[in-house]
């Protein structure tokens, strides 16, 4: 038709039903704009994980040497708490003769502690049913049944090795990654 | 009637705002004094940094001799309320390094039995707080004047990598007509001539460095506004790396963009009567 | 859209027939920018301005949401929290050098935009709500422009917060009331910020809104082009897709290009350095100063300096400033030539030059300190800046004797291929016309 042929709108060869035919220039730009626009958006998204000043809080340094046996301290890491707690030897003793079998979540105090640090427990002071904080770590605070920690809101109980023991929480009180910096210091983190 | 009024209000409205200006335009102007301080004052000298132009980057033996410059005489004074002790790891201090030299920069805090002010040793988390307590402190101790923060200095002024350069290296004796207020001290790179600050760096050998530079005045005063061109933008060599690339891509991208446009449009624009093809 | 000869949406797949039927949003895409909207063939590259407008618009919000993830809009966290995004937030520099230049990018492509607007009389019936609309958008980024950058909380965020609205308080009677109200107090404070905050996340949503009215008033007559004439028949035109989208898309590759230049080596350089000193009530920069895209308004501002028919010169540069905008809602009414380009009209072409150096010089003199030799040339500038909209094109449009224009667009281009009148004449009377 003489109007197809006033503009004639093919680069290269037309195709039977007057389409244009992809030609490989537009291929490499398609391409090259596809992959700007991936390289773009990545840091668009990881903008959003945690900033250079939160990572620098992940990881605390924790003096432990005020903490006197059969005392705890709450410290806040990452925005949640966690219980140092210096073990009396009849605290350890206590934790040592449970039948490991009989227990929900089953864990000896030598796996929940350091090789030689066998009087330091440190886990999370987050109840692992619902998040509460339990009771237990102050100076005067309940601590239930089992000597070790009391959830007030729905009645967990932890023993001396922060397991549990009773009530509805599924699993012992998290141990968070930590190491001995030295016999009084650890890194939390 | 509304046709003859729509027809003239552009005229009167335009009107009478030139006849304003006009007005304002012709009246004589109060004869100006010549502003003395304008006079005195220097443009910031010329000098080049290794962070300078689209290749810049950062010399991390320059930026730690700076940075004990910094430590050594300014931070009696002057704080760096933005950077982290934990951000010199870019200028290639150690953790455990990094942990020494925030120990012994105190941080305000509250007596945990008490509540009255103290002050705690820093941890890497921290920030250069400074030696004073607050603003009102800064000035008690410095006859009225207050030390600015030093973070943001070097794009705080005009020019300001070598606006810090020059005010370090500026003080000279005022001339003779020029009277320096008691308590300031004349410096032509400042702007309003008289400044606060004695002279910091006055003598060769202030700052013994370890990695054996000659510490001459005009050498620390360098290494000294190079530290502050990093603290006011770590980011400068990762800024320049991701524009190399992004740049070389763009105009790859441009250029793929070009012929394609040229291909879509070949022999749209121009086409004769024969049906030859005359494009763009 | 009312091109008979434009090509309509036919969906070949399944799918895309069930979409058509229940919202026919690809249909609409086709007839808008697609292979359905036809454009005359022969726009300059002065014609990509618009569409560079609309990405730098994305591009601002894109990075305006994510900056507002990292804000504190308090007075005493602001400026702490922008400088967090620089040094410690995942590519934060990136993010905020690319929203603070892109602000002034956004301003440089739509300065062009207008004024190609202005010089090939895009403004003319039938496109006038267009340009009204066109005007609403420039009115709303100069709010938004304002209160970003009060954002930032420096010092000349403060002081230009304080200078502007201060400039409400000159309206007789009302004016302090006003001042308070917008500030939420008695000067520049947490108030302010915080509603600033607010509405600067808001405005840009409202022009995208009416953005899309603006678009939608362009395609009911089909785009203007450099000569003025309308379009004829399907010789005159192309369809936008592929032809304007491949060029539109080289015009995106050089626009980030240079963007991307400027972003990642000269981020600074449109900017001022005192507002990288933290906001302080109790002692004002040496010269205030706002971003370079106010310049010639600021200069128009200052430049009243005497009492004049009973008005207080600070009343008479508010006034004035605000008229210097609002005079270009106007223009259809106020230029009369029914010649719409000025590649035809000589005199108003010439105007139009002067017109332009006129406003190049008003931005300098807004940069300046509000003294001599600045000031008198900046009333200078001013008289003519008014002069021309209310009263030279008044009269040159209505006077003037423009060239002769080419009887279609086909015409035109293929007399600029190199051949005669006649020739032109006659290879655009041997294609057959669609029946009208």
């Amino acid at each position: 038709m003489a109007t197809d042929q006033a503009h004639v709108s093919a680069a290269g060869e037309l195709t039977e039903s007057g389409e244009r035919r992809r030609d490989f220039i537009y291929i490499a730009t398609g391409a090259f704009a596809a992959v700007g626009a991936a390289t773009v958006a990545w840091p668009l998204v990881n903008q959003m994980n945690p900033s250079a000043d939160v990572l620098a809080l992940a990881s605390i340094d924790v003096d432990l040497s005020a903490i006197k046996p059969g005392q705890a301290v709450k410290i806040s890491w990452r925005g949640m708490p966690v219980f140092a707690r210096n073990l009396t030897q009849a605290e350890q003793d206590a934790a040592n003769k449970v039948a490991v079998s009989s227990l929900r979540d089953p864990q000896t105090l030598a796996e929940r502690t350091k090789e030689g640090h066998a009087n330091w427990l440190i886990t999370m002071g987050v109840c692992t049913h619902l998040g509460c904080v339990p009771l237990g770590a102050g100076e005067g605070e309940f601590k239930g049944d089992f000597g070790g920690y009391f959830c007030p809101c729905h009645g967990s109980q932890y023993d001396t090795a922060a397991r549990i023991r009773s009530g509805p929480a599924p699993t012992n009180l998290v141990v968070p990654e930590y190491a001995f910096k030295s016999p009084t210091s650890v890194t939390i983190g | 009637m509304g046709r003859l009024i729509a027809f003239l209000a552009p005229f009167a409205i335009g009107g009478v705002f030139v006849l304003a200006l006009i007005v304002g335009a012709l009246m004589p102007r109060d004869a100006v004094t010549p502003d003395a301080t304008k006079a005195h004052f220097e443009e910031a000298k010329h000098v080049s940094f290794k962070s300078d132009g689209a290749f810049g980057t950062f010399d991390r033996a320059q930026l730690q001799r700076g940075f004990q410059v910094y430590q050594e005489v300014c931070a009696a004074c002057h704080s760096l309320n933005q950077v982290a002790f934990r951000d010199l790891a870019a200028l290639g201090f150690t953790p455990a390094e990094i942990k020494a030299i925030a120990k012994k920069n105190d941080q305000p805090t509250i007596d945990e039995k008490t509540g009255d002010a103290a002050t705690r040793p820093g941890l890497p988390s921290d920030k250069f707080y400074g030696p004073y307590a607050n603003d009102v402190a800064a000035r008690a101790a410095n006859n009225n004047a207050l030390p600015p923060d030093l973070s943001l200095m070097t794009k705080a002024r005009e020019h300001g990598n070598r606006y810090v350069y020059s005010l370090l290296t500026g003080y000279t004796n005022a001339p003779a007509d020029w009277k320096v207020p008691a308590g300031l001290h004349y410096n032509p790179y400042f702007k309003s001539i008289n400044i606060a600050m004695p002279a910091p760096l006055t003598s060769e050998g202030q700052v013994e460095y370890t990695d054996g530079t000659k510490p001459t005045v005009d050498q620390m005063s360098k290494d000294v506004t190079a530290f502050l061109i990093w603290t006011a933008e770590p980011k400068l060599v990762e800024r320049h790396k991701t524009g190399f690339g992004a740049v070389i891509f763009l105009l790859i991208m441009t250029g793929l963009g070009y012929l394609s446009y040229r291909r879509v449009w070949a022999e749209i624009k121009y086409k004769t009567k024969k049906g030859e093809v005359a494009s763009a | 859209m009312s091109f008979p000869w434009a090509k309509h949406y036919e969906p070949t797949t399944d799918v895309g027939k069930w979409i058509d039927s229940r919202l026919p949003l690809p249909r609409l895409i086709y007839d808008s920018v697609g292979a359905g909207y036809p454009v005359p063939k022969n726009l300059n590259y002065f014609y990509n301005f618009g569409v560079l407008a609309g990405v730098a618009l994305v591009v601002q919000i894109i990075t305006g949401i994510i900056l507002a993830m990292h804000y504190a809009p308090n007075t005493g966290l602001a400026f702490n929290s922008v400088e967090h995004i620089m040094r410690d937030v995942n590519s934060g520099w990136m993010l905020r050098y690319m929203h603070a230049v892109g602000a002034s990018f956004f301003f440089i492509v739509v300065y062009l935009h207008i004024f190609r607007g202005l010089y090939y009389g895009s403004y003319k019936p039938p496109r006038e709500v267009l340009w009204l609309l066109g005007m609403v958008i420039y009115l709303l980024m100069m709010a938004t422009g304002f209160m970003g950058y009060v954002l930032v909380w420096g010092q000349m965020s403060f002081w230009g917060a304080a200078v502007i609205t201060n400039l409400f308080s000159a309206i007789p009677i009302v004016g302090d009331a006003i001042h308070t109200w917008l500030l939420g107090g008695f000067s520049p404070d947490n108030a302010t910020l915080n509603r600033f905050f607010s509405l600067h996340y808001l405005l840009p949503f409202v022009i995208f809104g009416v953005v899309i009215l603006h678009v939608w008033a362009l395609h009911i007559p089909g785009s203007n082009n450099p000569t003025g004439v309308d379009i004829k028949g399907p010789q005159d035109t192309v369809p936008f897709h592929p032809y304007y989208t491949a060029k539109d898309f080289f015009g995106l590759g050089v626009y980030f290009t240079l963007f991307a230049i400027v972003v990642f080596y000269l981020p600074n350089s449109l900017g001022e350095p005192d507002n990288y000193i933290p906001a302080n009530p109790l002692s004002t920069p040496a010269h205030i100063v706002p971003e370079w895209y106010y310049w010639p308004f600021y200069a128009i501002l200052r430049a009243f300096t005497v009492d004049f028919l009973w008005v207080p010169a600070k009343l008479w540069g508010v006034l004035a400033m605000f008229s210097a905008i609002l005079l270009l809602f106007f223009l259809p009414w106020l230029d009369k030539s029914p010649v719409r380009s000025n590649t035809y009209r000589p005199l108003s072409k010439l105007f139009f030059w002067i017109l332009v150096v006129d406003c190049l010089i008003l931005g300098l003199c807004g940069a300046k300190p509000a003294e001599e030799p600045w000031l008198r040339i900046s009333q200078l500038a001013a008289a003519y800046y008014f002069a021309h909209f209310l009263i030279i094109l008044p009269i040159i449009s209505r006077i003037e004797r423009p060239l002769p224009l080419p009887k279609s667009i086909s015409e035109a281009v293929l007399t600029n291929a190199g051949h005669s009148v006649e020739a032109a004449r006659a290879a655009v009377a041997a294609v057959p016309q669609p029946a009208a």
